[in-house]
């Protein structure tokens, strides 16, 4: 090893940060697009009142497939998710445009009612937010409202069926009766996914489950999302790029309201297209 | 993009911690060659002194693989490390273990120019392809610490080509080996004493190999092992 060559050696962190496109001209990079896509997102923009907060996004989700959406706060991940089921109607300046399809149905169009569309796209939020009922209630609770059972035999078996299916039966099948928020709060968390599952939604949103969680209610969350991937398509933002890492098939990387990179999880993390997400994922923010 | 800066981890002690990774793994690269140079020239001017000393460097070369490991595995299990920061530690044990081989194949030199002292020289019929082949073998192993200290992917491929030629000027070395035994079956126990060398030679070549290897996927994360160096270069074509 020459001198020479040690004074000119260069710092780890400069390595592969030179390619790829400049931040400034917005293109994602990677692969957003996906052969089976169960929802088609097309050139959607988000505003709240003048601000935009979500620039031009195009990104196909596949059917049963697990998308991760990571990025720093405030990139515009959660927003962009809360746009799939409609959720930002609630905010009463914000503003969406462009298109987002579930299969062959316009999300966007004003035309349609949303309260069936969140039962076909669910959403499972930070924090666990069981209703203050019983556990048995809160999973039958959509179930009734969309009137999916017409006897109590069958409302008995969905909430069998989705407390199992959500890794929770066993653990309160003795209890049902019992109040909903008296679980821990991991099992608070599984009993709301129960509640997502019980009306039969085709895509589950989830939008940081496991940020209000211990390692190892975490742990069985991410389990069940493996699990769950096979009957549903599931979308998950998370600040834990591990935990990205661990449970998605797809990663999408935001940053400033646009989406900068789709790839294969397995390759957003050995060896990412832009260099934005090689600067987030190996912690070079400053 | 000005509130970036992508020169830095948001921790300085991460920083830290892969500079020194890699500074050790250099320090540990210039040991080797020395060890290689010094073996090389015991041969050449049969000095059985410093052939000892390549031997005894051969300890320090195995604690500081162990060292380097030992770093390796606790930035794993404490950083997480992704992308070019993941695959930086995952080059440097592979690096480590390659350069602990090659330290390994120096001690075998060292030990036959041990062995050739004690038969004595007769006129040196096989020295000039040993010393043809060691300057090749050791300007190589030069050329890739100088590629990963600059993550220099083009150094890296003439080491990759250059390993090609070694190969083939060892074939060659070896054949005239074999008409030297022919020719005084009396000089067979020397001429295979270099014929030993020359296969550890070959060795070191392969080891700089598989070093740049490692160096093209640290800078591209492409993986270039068993693929010819066509499908190489057009794999880099792909990354400019």
């Amino acid at each position: 090893m020459t001198e020479a060559a040690l004074k000119e050696a260069k710092q780890p962190s400069e390595i592969n940060l030179e390619s790829g496109p400049d931040a400034g001209e917005h293109q994602t990079v990677g692969a957003p697009f996906h052969d089976n896509a169960k929802i088609t997102v097309r050139n959607v923009d988000v505003f709240y009142a003048d601000k935009q907060a979500v620039f031009d996004v195009s990104l196909d989700i596949g059917k049963n497939e697990v998308i991760a959406m990571i990025g720093p706060s405030g990139c515009g991940k959660s927003t962009f998710l809360r746009c799939l089921n409609r959720m930002n109607d609630t905010i009463d300046i914000c503003r969406v445009t462009g298109s987002i399809k579930l299969e062959e149905k316009e999300i966007l169009d004003t035309k349609i009612d949303v309260v069936p569309l969140r039962a076909e796209v669910g959403m499972v939020f930070q924090k666990p937010n069981p209703f203050p009922k019983s556990i048995y209630d809160n999973v039958a609770y959509g179930p009734r409202i969309h009137g999916l059972a017409s006897r109590r035999s069958e409302l008995d078996e969905i909430v069998e069926t989705s407390l199992q299916k959500a890794g929770l039966w066993n653990e309160v099948k003795d209890r049902l009766h019992a109040p909903g928020t008296g679980l821990s709060g991991g099992q608070q968390q599984r009993l709301c996914i129960a509640r997502t599952i019980a009306v039969s939604p085709e895509v589950i949103l989830m939008d940081e489950p496991c940020s209000a969680l211990d390692p190892i209610a975490t742990a069985k969350i991410e389990e069940l999302i493996a699990e769950l991937s096979e009957n549903f398509t599931i979308a998950i933002v998370t600040h834990s790029m591990q935990q990205a890492a661990r449970v998605s098939n797809r990663t999408a990387y935001f940053h400033m309201g646009k989406l900068i990179e789709v790839n294969e999880t397995e390759q957003v993390f050995t060896n990412p297209d832009h260099k934005l997400t090689e600067a987030y994922i190996t912690g070079r923010f400053g | 993009m000005d509130t970036l800066h992508l020169d830095q981890h948001i921790s300085a002690q991460f920083n830290e911690d892969l500079e020194h990774l890699r500074t050790k793994l250099l320090e540990m690269g210039g040991l080797v060659e020395d060890q290689l140079k010094d073996a090389v020239k015991a041969i050449e001017t049969a000095d059985g002194a410093l052939a000892e000393k390549v031997i005894e460097t051969e300890k320090e070369v195995d604690q500081r693989e162990m060292a380097l490991d030992q770093e390796s595995i606790t930035i794993l299990a404490r950083r997480q490390p992704a992308a070019s920061d993941l695959r930086l530690v995952m080059m440097v044990t592979k690096a480590t273990r390659d350069l602990e081989r090659v330290g390994d194949e120096a001690n075998k030199i060292a030990k036959m120019a041990i062995a050739l002292n004690a038969e004595g020289s007769d006129g040196g019929r096989g020295y000039v392809e040993l010393r043809h082949l060691a300057a090749n073998v050791i300007r190589v192993l030069n050329t890739v610490l100088d590629a990963f200290a600059r993550y220099d992917v083009e150094s890296a491929m003439d080491v990759v080509r250059e390993d090609k030629i070694i190969d083939t000027e060892y074939k060659s070395a070896v054949r005239e080996m074999i008409t030297y035994m022919m020719e005084d079956p009396r000089a067979i126990s020397r001429v295979m004493n270099i014929m030993w060398a020359l296969r550890a030679l070959e060795r070191i070549g392969d080891h700089a190999r598989n070093i740049a290897e490692q160096v093209i996927y640290l800078v591209h994360g492409t993986d270039v092992r068993h693929i010819s160096i066509g499908d190489i270069e057009r794999a880099l074509e792909s990354k400019r």
